[in-house]
């Protein structure tokens, strides 16, 4: 079935059962390999992506239900990496291994998009679906504090 | 949603706003720190004059460095960097770095020594070649403008890329070719000595963060090769079992389905790597592959391994350390006698299920079989092994084979990904489809069918004297290893508890090595993960059997082991750690030695009445002798910690009818963000000889320190992970 999608401000056309997870047409269909796979049942959250602002499991998420939708991934959250939120990641230096990276980076712009100072457990509960295995969260909570700063200055 | 647009949009004003005009504190900026590409290669690329396999400079003074060990979140390339560029004394900021060749190391007779990343080896066992390799290239510099000048070599200084001798100045690019031809008379000594270095020690940002921000880094999950197709595999949910049919029938029409193939193990190769029986689904895109995997009917011959459990393991593990098992160093037959004869002893048996690696990126690997040259993208911990595989894999001269280095998306041991049979895997399918193949294990093979930390089980038995301190120690262990071998990695079962550095009257070690048909894999701190919990928690049911505070136990029993006492020390000054605290708040303290570190952690913890666990904080003091990189040791130490927390709280592999059943994120449970205790280090280093790694030894403190902080806070004594299924609650009683 040709599906047209808006992916970073562009129009993309694809042909693919209506039912497969947005995932797949990002990383296979249109070569964006940002988003990534980790578990399939939106459980650990690396395949985190904007849909119309909202953070959304790429895995869990049939591509019909993005159709007419802005969908933004970490490749088109910025293009210089200047985004707050990418540039409090370098300052701490949170990524270790990296692979979960860009799933925490959409959570996080996410949630200061909609809250630009948040409190302490703000951040666990907007985090807390986004597993990271090398165990990065003291940097990513101490991230979103400086990413916070930045965007409020 | 009008709404929410909007206000997506003045968040993006809002970030142009901040990223062009603030000037932000970085700690290094990302334009002057050394660099790599965020994309993969599996030949060198770098332009200029190689000085030797790992250094390549240009006449415009850039020094490309060849990274020959992985870079898995750990700081890999920056250590290699760090440890070169001290001894060849240029600018990091003009560093460039790419992946050294594993198949030149292979052709030239192992020339980068080891590409093998792992143990916590990178710093500690690897600096003596990679320092060389910089002194030895500074020293043919110095030669080549020596004979430039007429100057004896000794008056030239090399410092920033800058050689001078009185007046002369030359740059390292004007002399590369030069001393490319240098051979000195003897190698140069390297400097090892922490107060006579000027890069190492020194905190340096990581040069594969920013592509990790933005992602551009290529993991090899990322990979795309022309004319790709994909696979999805399961192999016998009970491992080793046997395929009897499948039925291609059922999926062939399916959408973008190609093939079903077929994987057979080899007898008797049960090994690093080897495959599983397995089937293949092949198709046009993964997820067309793995629904039509899923649908595809299947037969598997399962054999005797269908009892096992972990409850049955656990029953057996038990049977055993109660029977005489192989010894584990120097017998010392008065142990038992003086427990025997005594008439204060403490026992206590300890376990510890299957834990599995569940690297963020789930175990892949994609391989081009072409009739002369075979391409492989694999997440291993030692690319020279993933080109030796496929070699063997395919029966072709390992000199065609070319693996290309990948960010991995972690690794935590096993040899990464790589260490499963997923590379063999996706040779074999290429090879009969004639295509580029992309395997990826769908997040539930992953766990099914990883490389698994073993079940483990151990009883320790002291006799306390009238000091309340321990006469003797007896102490037997079993754990639950692939056909029984006596280790993994430089992990025996027990190895933890002989090593506990405590100075005994008399000890005794056993040791049972039981097989299972679970294949084994070292684990982030092999051994030391699991015995650490065993061997610590029960020094605090004997400190506390004796009336013994059990930080002043450990100082006591490690005296005249200075390296133990400074960091037990420095952990005491440190903490404020008590015994005293109100019910329902605990403070608990532990100290385990691995990977060539001394490691102690401090744990404070609240429960709940009703049981709820938080581990507020832990406290970690260690010494690794030296620390290269402070700022990727401490990362390396808040990673750790929350690793081993993920298993000894909140993780636990189930073994039931010989197979897994726990094997995706909702019911394989690791810490999250909500639950991560604030990470304290610090590190008090003796200098000297110790050169320790720091990639895991955070970690096995931190499970027995939260223990022993439990026991403060309710009174219970947990001997079996994970804590979350125990029930902790507690009532006040009367004072």
């Amino acid at each position: 079935m040709q599906l047209t999608l808006q992916i970073n401000g562009k129009r993309e056309t694809v042909d693919i059962e209506p039912e497969t997870p947005l995932l797949w047409v990002l990383r296979d269909s249109i070569g964006l390999t940002g988003t990534k796979y980790g578990c399939g049942i939106a459980r650990c959250g690396v395949c985190t992506v904007h849909v119309d602002g909202q953070p959304m499991k790429a895995c869990q998420l049939p591509v019909s239900a993005a159709v007419g939708k802005q969908i933004t991934t970490i490749e088109g959250l910025s293009t210089t990496s200047s985004h707050p939120v990418q540039q409090a990641w370098v300052e701490v230096g949170v990524p270790q291994c990296g692979y979960c990276q860009s799933g925490q980076i959409m959570a996080a712009a996410a949630l200061l998009a909609k809250r630009t100072n948040p409190t302490d457990a703000e951040i666990e509960a907007a985090m807390a679906d986004n597993l990271c295995r090398c165990g990065t969260y003291q940097r990513i909570r101490q991230a979103i504090r400086r990413a916070s700063e930045l965007l409020r200055a | 949603m009008t709404k929410h647009i909007l206000s997506r949009r003045s968040f993006i004003r809002a970030s142009v706003a901040a990223g062009g005009g603030l000037m932000l504190g970085f700690h290094m900026p990302i334009a002057l720190a050394a660099s790599i590409s965020p994309r993969t290669q599996a030949t060198t690329t770098a332009i200029g004059t190689e000085i030797n396999a790992w250094i390549v400079i240009d006449k415009d003074g850039t020094v490309t460095l060849r990274i020959s060990h992985s870079e898995q979140g750990q700081g890999g390339i920056t250590s290699v960097a760090m440890l070169i560029a001290e001894e060849l004394n240029v600018d990091w900021s003009k560093i460039k770095t790419e992946w050294a060749d594993a198949n030149r190391h292979l052709r030239n007779n192992k020339e980068y020594k080891v590409m093998n990343t792992g143990g916590s080896r990178l710093v500690r066992m690897q600096h003596p070649h990679l320092m060389g390799a910089g002194a030895s290239a500074r020293e043919r510099l110095k030669q080549a403008a020596a004979e430039a000048w007429d100057v004896d070599r000794s008056e030239v200084q090399a410092k920033l890329g800058v050689l001078t001798a009185g007046n002369r100045r030359g740059t390292y690019g004007e002399f590369a070719e030069a001393a490319a031809k240098v051979t000195l008379d003897k190698e140069p000594d390297i400097v090892t000595d922490p107060a006579k270095w000027w890069l190492l020690g020194k905190s340096k940002q990581r040069v594969d963060i920013p592509h990790k921000v933005n992602g551009s880094a290529q993991y090899a999950i990322d990979t795309h090769v022309p004319g790709m197709v994909y696979a999805a595999v399961k192999a016998s949910p009970v491992p080793w079992g046997t395929l009897k049919s499948y039925n291609f029938d059922a999926i062939k029409s399916r959408p973008g389905v190609i093939a079903v193939v077929p994987l057979r193990a080899v007898p008797k190769k049960r090994g690093q790597a080897d495959i599983q029986d397995a089937v293949a689904v092949v198709a046009d895109t993964w997820y067309r592959a793995k629904t039509a995997l899923d649908l595809l009917p299947v037969e598997w011959e399962f054999g005797d391994s269908v009892n096992a459990s972990t409850a049955s393991y656990y029953a057996e593990g038990h049977r055993l350390v109660e029977q005489p098992g192989v010894v584990s160093t120097k017998a010392d037959p008065k142990a038992a006698e003086i427990i025997a004869a005594s008439s204060k002893v403490v026992t206590a048996s300890y376990e510890r299920p299957f834990e599995t690696h569940a690297r963020m990126e789930p175990i892949n690997a994609t391989v081009h079989v072409q009739p002369d040259r075979v391409d492989v993208w694999s997440p291993n911990q030692d690319q020279s092994q993933a080109v030796l595989l496929v070699a063997d894999q395919l029966k072709v001269d390992p000199k065609i084979v070319f693996a290309h280095t990948m960010f991995l998306g972690g690794s935590f041991g096993g040899g990464g990904a790589g260490g499963t049979g997923v590379t063999r895997q996706a040779a074999e399918i290429s090879k009969q489809i004639g295509k580029p193949v992309k395997v990826i294990w769908s997040r539930e093979e992953d766990m099914a069918q990883d490389k698994q930390r073993p079940l483990a089980v151990a009883k320790l038995t002291a006799s306390i004297g009238d000091d309340g301190l321990p006469t003797a120690l007896f102490t037997r262990a079993a754990w639950f290893i692939m056909d029984g071998t006596a280790r993994v990695g430089s992990a025996a079962a027990d190895t933890v508890i002989y090593n506990m550095p405590y100075k005994f009257p008399h000890r005794h070690h056993e040791r049972h090595d039981v097989k299972t048909h679970i294949p084994s894999a070292t684990h982030r701190a092999p051994g030391a993960n699991q015995m650490g919990f065993m061997s610590e928690s029960f020094v605090d049911e004997m400190a506390i059997a004796g009336g013994w505070d059990p930080l002043e136990w450990r100082i006591k029993m490690t005296e005249g082991s200075p390296d133990w006492q400074r960091v037990l020390k420095t952990l005491k000054e440190k903490s404020g750690f008590r015994t005293d605290l109100p019910k329902g708040e605990g403070m608990g303290v532990a100290v385990v030695a691995s990977h060539g570190t001394i490691a102690a952690a401090c744990a404070t913890v609240t429960v709940s009445r009703r049981g709820r666990l938080n581990i507020e904080k832990i406290l970690v003091v260690l010494d690794a002798g030296r620390v290269i990189n402070p700022n990727a040791a401490t990362e390396q130490c808040e990673g750790s910690v929350c690793w081993e927390l993920s298993h000894a709280w909140t993780g636990g592999l189930e073994l039931e009818g010989g197979r897994f059943i726990n094997t995706n994120f909702d019911t394989y449970n690791l810490l999250r963000i909500d639950q991560n205790p604030h990470v304290e280090t610090i590190f008090a280093s003796s200098g000297g000889k110790r050169w320790g790694g720091l990639g895991e030894p955070a970690g096995p403190p931190a499970p027995p320190a939260v223990a022993n902080a439990i026991y403060y806070a309710t009174g219970k004594r947990i001997r079996s992970t994970p804590f979350r299924s125990h029930d902790l609650s507690w009532v006040e009683t009367k004072a």
